[in-house]
């Protein structure tokens, strides 16, 4: 790694011409190789994605001509009509959609909501309770995903939608996330509004809430890309076709068509689509979240 | 805090006010949270020792389940190939997203548009990366061979169709997925070290490495444990990479833990044996985070 050039200051008596010298050489291989390592890291993340935008423009045949075709000789546009016929596409958007908002919106409004409890009410047992919470982002929902599964499957919610809002909805990391930035809003603010006589949920409302802005930007985009990005969940719950979700009915497609090399390309393209644009504009706040709350949920 | 509330207004008729007033702000998330992750986690440890097999009733077996386990010779490869899995994955992603924050914490052009680019596998869908992996790994005519081939390499792997290359096949994707986000923990990890201290070290004449090495490493030292907490669940409970991507296979190189669950409890519906392996998968999350927490509790002292 040539990360960071060393120059030792030499203690020398002699006049600062030739010794600035061969710092500026020594500095300017360390740029340069920094920006190669650069380049070699951007080129190792981005060149898949490339190759996944170009492969889904060609024709079946030329995905995998030898040698590799990065720009394709003619753009196959038609496939990006074609994949609506041939899949389900429309009902897999729709439904992801809806339950990334759904989800996103009730995440918002109960995780906001109890974190001011656990973060702005002093009360016996709270903070038990809070480590409770804590504690179980630590324990992968893979280990109790079974008797979860029993318990919706009780309730009846197992093959419908709410199936996936119940999963994703009230999660610990929201609460978390939220606690995480109340505590950095000065308790004299909510000491000067009780004085004024504003109720705590008044308090929660007036100021709370509308401080807390950018944390709860942080909180939308995390849970509408995670809710969206889940496969998991809904390969357990969701059976019927018509409830599935983008990334379900990708799957199926790619095992159904699995010789359809650009039309399976085209179809990836457009899942990580609309996350794309999403981080595009927000990127900020996603990287605001994780360096708040440490963890994505 | 409502301390000072406390404070000002002492007594016990304050106090019940305060809990009904925190709970009724914690009540409408405690329930979802309540009913759908705690009772499960806790019903975990009662389904686990009971025969369940969706149909007929659960009887209490004792250990019954974790005895068959011992010589259950796909368990033991599915663990085995978790442990794989955990000891490669982990130090490349350490290595890696440490290289990136390093290289990153630079005043160069351009960082902040690949500090961007290097987190955007991490909000890509699983099934989106997996699906375009296993075309760039395919065997034939896959850009990876070609480019192997192309470097004089004259029998590259076969990836994901290969048992001995499926495993190294994964674990390459899932840290080329993973090391932008723990970049960004190392990144804002980086930034908190005071930079009067290379300064200092730089007086002392300290070469890049010491510097690296006496002050970079140990003022990381919380965000590293942190990270390799996380690295560690991550790891063990690694499962929707692998389900799309190899399907466990070819035959059992690539099968983990949590798909081992998967396949016995959804797929089988041997409730009660699956929910006994999950308890295996829950154990060593614990108890590795725990043996972290002490180690390095031991070494800040």
């Amino acid at each position: 790694m040539a990360i960071t050039t060393a120059v030792r200051p030499i203690p020398e008596i002699g006049s600062p011409l030739p010794r600035r010298r061969p710092r500026s050489t020594k500095k300017t291989v360390g740029r340069v190789l920094g920006y190669v390592a650069l380049g070699l890291a951007a080129a190792g993340v981005l060149l898949p994605f490339f190759w996944m935008v170009m492969s889904s423009l060609k024709t079946n045949n030329a995905v995998f001509s030898v040698p590799i075709q990065w720009i394709p000789e003619t753009f196959v546009w038609s496939n990006y009509v074609d994949i609506w016929q041939k899949s389900d596409m429309s009902t897999w958007l729709k439904n992801t959609m809806v339950l990334s908002l759904a989800v996103t919106a009730l995440q918002l409004l109960t995780g906001s909501f109890a974190a001011y409890g656990f973060s702005k009410v002093r009360f016996p047992g709270r903070d038990v309770l809070f480590l409770v919470y804590v504690g179980t982002i630590a324990v992968p929902w893979q280990a109790y995903m079974i008797p979860q599964f029993i318990l919706m499957s009780k309730l009846h919610l197992s093959n419908t939608l709410w199936s996936i809002v119940a999963l994703q909805a009230f999660g610990a990391f929201g609460v978390f996330l939220m606690k995480q930035f109340y505590e950095t809003v000065p308790e004299e603010l909510s000491e000067a509004a009780r004085i004024d006589g504003l109720s705590e949920y008044g308090i929660y409302r007036r100021i709370i809430l509308p401080l807390s802005v950018p944390a709860l930007a942080s909180l939308t985009l995390l849970t509408f890309v995670n809710t969206w990005n889940d496969y998991l969940g809904p390969l357990i719950y969701l059976r019927d076709p018509n409830l599935w979700t983008i990334q379900l009915g990708l799957k199926s497609f790619v095992s159904q068509y699995n010789a359809e090399y650009a039309l399976i390309m085209t179809g990836s393209v457009l899942s990580v689509l609309p996350i794309a644009i999403i981080f595009m504009v927000g990127q900020r706040y996603f990287v605001e979240g994780i360096a708040t709350s440490g963890l994505k949920g | 805090m409502a301390t000072t509330l406390e404070a000002r207004r002492p007594g016990s008729r304050l106090k019940w006010r305060n809990t009904m007033l925190g709970w009724s702000f914690i009540l409408p998330n405690f329930l979802g949270f309540a009913v759908l992750t705690l009772v499960p986690v806790i019903a975990l440890f009662y389904i686990a020792f009971t025969n369940w097999n969706a149909f007929g009733t659960a009887d209490w077996v004792g250990l019954a389940n974790f005895q068959r386990m011992v010589g259950d010779k796909s368990f033991l490869v599915a663990l085995s190939n978790t442990v794989y899995y955990t000891v490669f994955h982990i130090p490349l992603t350490l290595g890696l997203s440490l290289a990136l924050a390093l290289l990153l914490n630079r005043k160069m052009r351009g960082v902040a548009f690949f500090r961007t680019a290097a987190f955007f596998p991490y909000v890509t869908s699983i099934v989106a990366i997996a699906v375009v992996w296993n075309m760039l790994f395919s065997p034939e005519s896959g850009p990876i061979n070609q480019f192997l081939t192309m470097v004089g390499v004259s029998n590259p792997p076969g990836w994901t169709t290969s048992a001995d290359w499926s495993m190294p096949a994964v674990i390459l994707v899932g840290t080329w997925r993973e090391m932008g986000y723990y970049m960004l923990l190392f990144l804002a990890g980086l930034q908190t070290i005071p930079p009067e201290l290379y300064e200092a070290a730089r007086v002392d004449g300290a070469s890049a490495w010491q510097r690296f090495r006496n002050i970079t490493v140990p003022c990381l030292r919380p965000t590293t444990f942190f990270i390799t907490v996380m690295l560690t669940i991550g790891s063990f409970k690694v499962f929707d990479l692998i389900l799309v991507m190899t399907n466990g296979g070819p035959g059992q190189s690539t099968l983990v833990l949590s798909q081992y669950i998967y396949t016995k409890g959804f797929v089988e519906n041997q409730l009660g044996y699956a929910s006994s392996v999950s308890i295996v998968l829950f154990l060593i999350c614990i108890s590795i985070t725990v043996v972290q927490f002490l180690v390095n509790k031991r070494s800040e002292a």
